[in-house]
């Protein structure tokens, strides 16, 4: 029997799981996919929302704002990207300033620093210079920051697994049965597994894992967002994360540069059925684009490089759902939508803390807190180059030209704790085929270091996971 | 640091032209540099003919054509490193590259001449809205995958654009079993060699769409169709023409873009029509010494014109190193009335008189026009067209007396002279 099922390898799964790994327990995390963070967790804005925008009192203002001031620490820690570059709220009119001064009381009331407001043009463009001459005044919120979420979830899950949690993948949980001294959870492929304590971090399926063992039903709707992505050459075009003041005519799109220095726009929102429907759509990203273009009026359309969707858990109480459910010993950590992401090392922290005072847990004596990253080629100057070439020549081999990614570096993320075993894994791990070209000329050279390092054959090679072969086989 | 006089970036088919160039104008100091572990570039995959009928007289292959520079390459004894990317060239003419072999190696260059090639444009460069599982595969890569590496990227194939490489890999895929259901284009013409319809499409009863693009790719892990639609003028799809053609493949041919990265590095000035640098009558970018040629410059049709190309770069870098000042008054082309671009793009206003080709692309279909040079307005040279389409590259070639007409003229124009629109 585990001492504790992990349901789910997003961020909030991974890193409740890392935070749980502290202690001496026995823990399992079942991530249906066959990599961790393959949901809501890849495919959002990035951001470490401030917390000026959650209404006060609220699970998500609490542990956004205390998120937010824990990701210095734990990015230097986890050595993951993370840039407290700040958010800007852009108004575009006179009559709605108050707007800004709303959500300044309300970033007080929820103990958010240091805000402030900035009137005319002339004064953002000091802080933003290729904002459009329609912007008439701005909240400033220094604390802000971008992260790369995918690589945050990584992280945590590496550093998790090497402090000895174990992660199962393709592992869709069908059911969750309570009996007198725990849970016996269930898989559909036949896993079967008891465990004392039962955590759902299952993201847009969390209603699903919840209704299947508590009487208190949730419901969670799927939302989807539309994002561009636009090449490093307009990098230059946003410093701060830019939202619009949401007006009559809607909430607006984020203008924001990533933790890599591409410029990131988006997202609409869509409420879909299919809780694993990404699709994107003609409509939304123009959408996104031309709603774009109203922050930023110089963003060109040739600089696009790359659309995608995400999808947000929302609940419909409106507000995160996280502890012990009526059911003892089941944990719900369920609709985790924006600020999600900036509160997940909150809620980790907070989850774990209760978990093991509820299982007596000890700390371990040695518990690893420290992750080292992949050296990232890319980032380091000529002599450290030089000298990771001379340690190990597979650095000296470029694969992704685009991001300059090393074989060195795409064999690390493939041997590593919780390894990448596709395509997407290697590209969320270390960038390459995220480039301009988006993966033209390095995918054939990837898939076959890919099959060398985990003996699959070319034709097993997977996109990401399941039927995404990315050839049907031989030539005749 | 290492001081070397030239530094080829690239040893595919304008790199080793350069190259062989140089050496015969007396250079002995050449280094090229590869990122592939051999030479030859994107030649190596392609292994249909029709290579060489302008440069050598008969049909080769791509390995074919490139085996016969990489033989004078070697013969030569002109240095070469294979596996080794440049990361950077600076603007004071420092080429950055590595491999395993050297490691990371800093080179002081007199002259250096970029010669690597043009990228395919991807997926998101065009906005192709829907899911986003495997299958999607611009055509070179798939070429690469059939190619080189002998595996088969699908069965079921559509394929978005008519350019010259979607165009042979329709054929290249049929020959390995697949089925070809469509080729669609945006456009109401190709931008692919008529040629290569006529063998790659028609003899195979595959059908072309113009006017037609791709809308949305259905298929969660894997492409299982694709839907397509009529465009209107304004290129927008109509709503009531979309059908869904089941697939398990797109490949793309939509466009390559010179792969002008480490060029921006060095401050080389890019032209926004052609994606490569500005360049004069020497293949000579802004920044002395440093040339362009070869896809890089812009992107060609067939490459015998950028083996002539090239080895005009590697005979002026040889200049430039052997100490002929750089002319510091320029006249830059105009372009007019239908001509998109013309390489090179600006002339020297120096006394140097020569035969000089200049080579453009129009930006529509056009029939019955007339490609003229105009000097001050006045007419020096002119060609009738039956028709010029953006698909086939204008190569024109002027007199040593007409240049000098050019060159000491106020204004260069090229222009299309009673041109219809088809």
């Amino acid at each position: 029997m585990k001492d504790i099922i992990i349901i789910g390898g997003g961020v909030i799964g991974c890193g409740i799981a890392r935070e749980l790994a502290r202690y001496q327990a026995d823990i399992t995390v079942l991530e249906r996919g066959n990599d961790v963070s393959v949901g809501t967790s890849k495919a959002n804005s990035g951001i470490v929302h401030g917390g000026y925008d959650a209404k006060p009192d609220t699970l998500k203002a609490k542990y956004n704002v205390a998120g937010n001031a824990m990701f210095d620490e734990l990015s230097r820690e986890l050595d993951f990207p993370f840039r407290r570059n700040g958010s800007m709220v852009l108004c575009f009119d006179e009559k709605q300033i108050d707007g800004l001064t709303e959500l300044l009381n309300r970033g007080l009331k929820n103990g958010v620093k240091d805000m402030y407001i900035v009137k005319g043009n002339a004064e953002v463009k000091k802080l933003e210079p290729y904002v459009s001459d329609n912007v008439v005044a701005a909240l400033v919120v220094p604390t802000g920051g971008i992260v790369s979420p995918y690589e945050m979830t990584v992280a945590y899950a590496e550093n998790a697994a090497v402090n000895g949690v174990e992660f199962r993948f393709l592992s869709e949980v069908t059911s969750v049965k309570k009996d007198k001294d725990g849970f016996t959870v269930t898989c559909a492929d036949g896993y079967t597994e008891r465990a004392k304590i039962v955590i759902n971090a299952a993201g847009v399926y969390a209603d699903v894992i919840n209704n299947m063992v508590c009487k208190r039903k949730l419901n969670i709707v799927a939302r989807k967002g539309d994002y561009v992505l636009m090449d490093k050459t307009c990098g230059y075009l946003a410093d701060h994360t830019m939202f619009q003041l949401p007006t009559k005519m809607g909430k607006g799109v984020l203008v924001t540069p990533t933790t890599h220095g591409n410029i990131l726009v988006g997202p609409t929102a869509t409420d879909v059925d299919d809780k694993d429907d990404v699709n994107t759509t003609a409509d939304e990203l123009n959408e996104a684009f031309a709603k774009a273009s109203l922050t930023v009026p110089s963003l060109a359309r040739r600089n696009i490089i790359t659309q995608f969707s995400g999808l947000r858990a929302h609940l419909d109480l409106d507000d995160f759902v996280v502890g012990e459910s009526e059911v003892q010993g089941f944990y719900n950590v369920a609709g985790i939508e924006s600020p999600g992401l900036s509160a997940a090392p909150a809620i980790a922290v907070d989850v774990a803390l209760n978990v093991a005072n509820k299982l007596g847990l000890k700390q371990k004596p040695h518990f690893e807190a420290k992750r080292k990253g992949i050296p990232q080629f890319s980032k380091l100057s000529n002599t450290e180059r030089e000298k990771l070439i001379d340690q190990n020549p597979l650095y000296g081999k470029i694969v992704c030209r685009c991001e300059v990614v090393t074989e060195g570096e795409i064999v690390d993320s493939i041997r590593r704790p919780v390894g990448a075993k596709d395509l997407d894994g290697v590209k969320r791990r270390t960038r390459a085929g995220m480039g301009r070209c988006q993966a033209g000329f390095c995918t054939p050279r990837i898939m076959e270091i890919i099959a060398r390092e985990l003996g699959l054959d070319m034709a097993d090679v997977t996109k990401r996971g399941g039927e995404s072969n990315v050839v049907v086989g031989k030539t005749k | 640091m290492r001081n070397i006089n030239l530094v080829i970036v690239g040893g595919g088919p304008a790199g080793l032209a350069a190259a062989k160039a140089a050496y015969d104008a007396g250079e002995r100091d050449i280094l090229i540099l590869e990122r592939e572990a051999e030479l030859g570039g994107i030649l190596n995959q392609c292994i249909h003919n029709g290579f060489g009928l302008h440069t050598f007289k008969e049909e080769l292959t791509g390995p074919e054509y490139a085996a016969r520079y990489i033989t004078e390459v070697i013969n030569r004894n002109i240095c070469y490193k294979l596996n080794a990317t440049v990361i950077d060239v600076s603007n004071s003419k420092v080429v950055t590259y590595v491999s395993a072999e050297d490691g990371l190696v800093q080179l002081q260059a007199k002259a250096i001449i970029l010669a690597c090639g043009c990228r395919e444009r991807p997926r998101g460069a065009i906005n192709i809205a829907g899911m986003r599982g495997a299958g999607v595969f611009s055509a070179g890569t798939a070429q690469k995958l059939v190619n080189i590496d002998g595996y088969l990227p699908g069965k079921e194939v559509v394929i978005l654009g008519s350019g010259d490489i979607g165009l042979i890999m329709a054929r290249r895929m049929t020959f390995e079993g697949a089925h070809v259901s469509a080729v669609v284009e945006l456009m109401p013409y190709s931008s692919g060699l008529n040629r290569n319809i006529v063998q790659c499409l028609n003899d195979f009863d595959i059908p072309l769409y113009f006017s037609h693009t791709v809308v949305d790719i259905k298929g969660k892990d894997r492409v299982e169709g694709v839907v397509i639609a009529q465009v209107d003028e304004k290129l927008q799809p109509i709503k009531s023409t979309e059908r869904l053609i089941p697939c398990d493949t797109l490949l793309l041919s939509v466009g390559l873009l010179p792969e002008n990265e480490l060029a921006k590095n060095a401050e080389v000035q890019l032209s926004n029509t052609t994606g490569g640098a500005v360049v004069d009558e020497n293949l000579m970018t802004n920044v002395d010494g440093v040339f362009e040629c070869g896809n890089v410059l812009h992107v060609h049709d067939l490459v015998d014109f950028v083996s002539a190309e090239s080895e005009n770069a590697g005979k002026c870098a040889v200049d430039y190193i052997n100490g002929i000042a750089p002319c510091r008054d320029k006249t830059v082309i105009s372009c007019t009335n239908g001509v998109r671009y013309c390489v090179p793009t600006v002339l020297n206003r120096d006394e140097h008189y020569a035969p000089q080709s200049f080579k453009m692309r129009v930006a529509n279909v056009f029939k019955k026009v007339e490609l003229a040079v105009l000097a001050d307005g006045v007419k020096i040279y002119g060609r009738k067209r039956p028709v010029v389409a953006p698909g086939e590259m204008e190569n024109i070639t002027l007199t040593a007396e007409q240049m000098q007409t050019l060159k000491q003229a106020k204004t260069v124009e090229i222009t299309l002279i009673k041109g219809e629109v088809k």
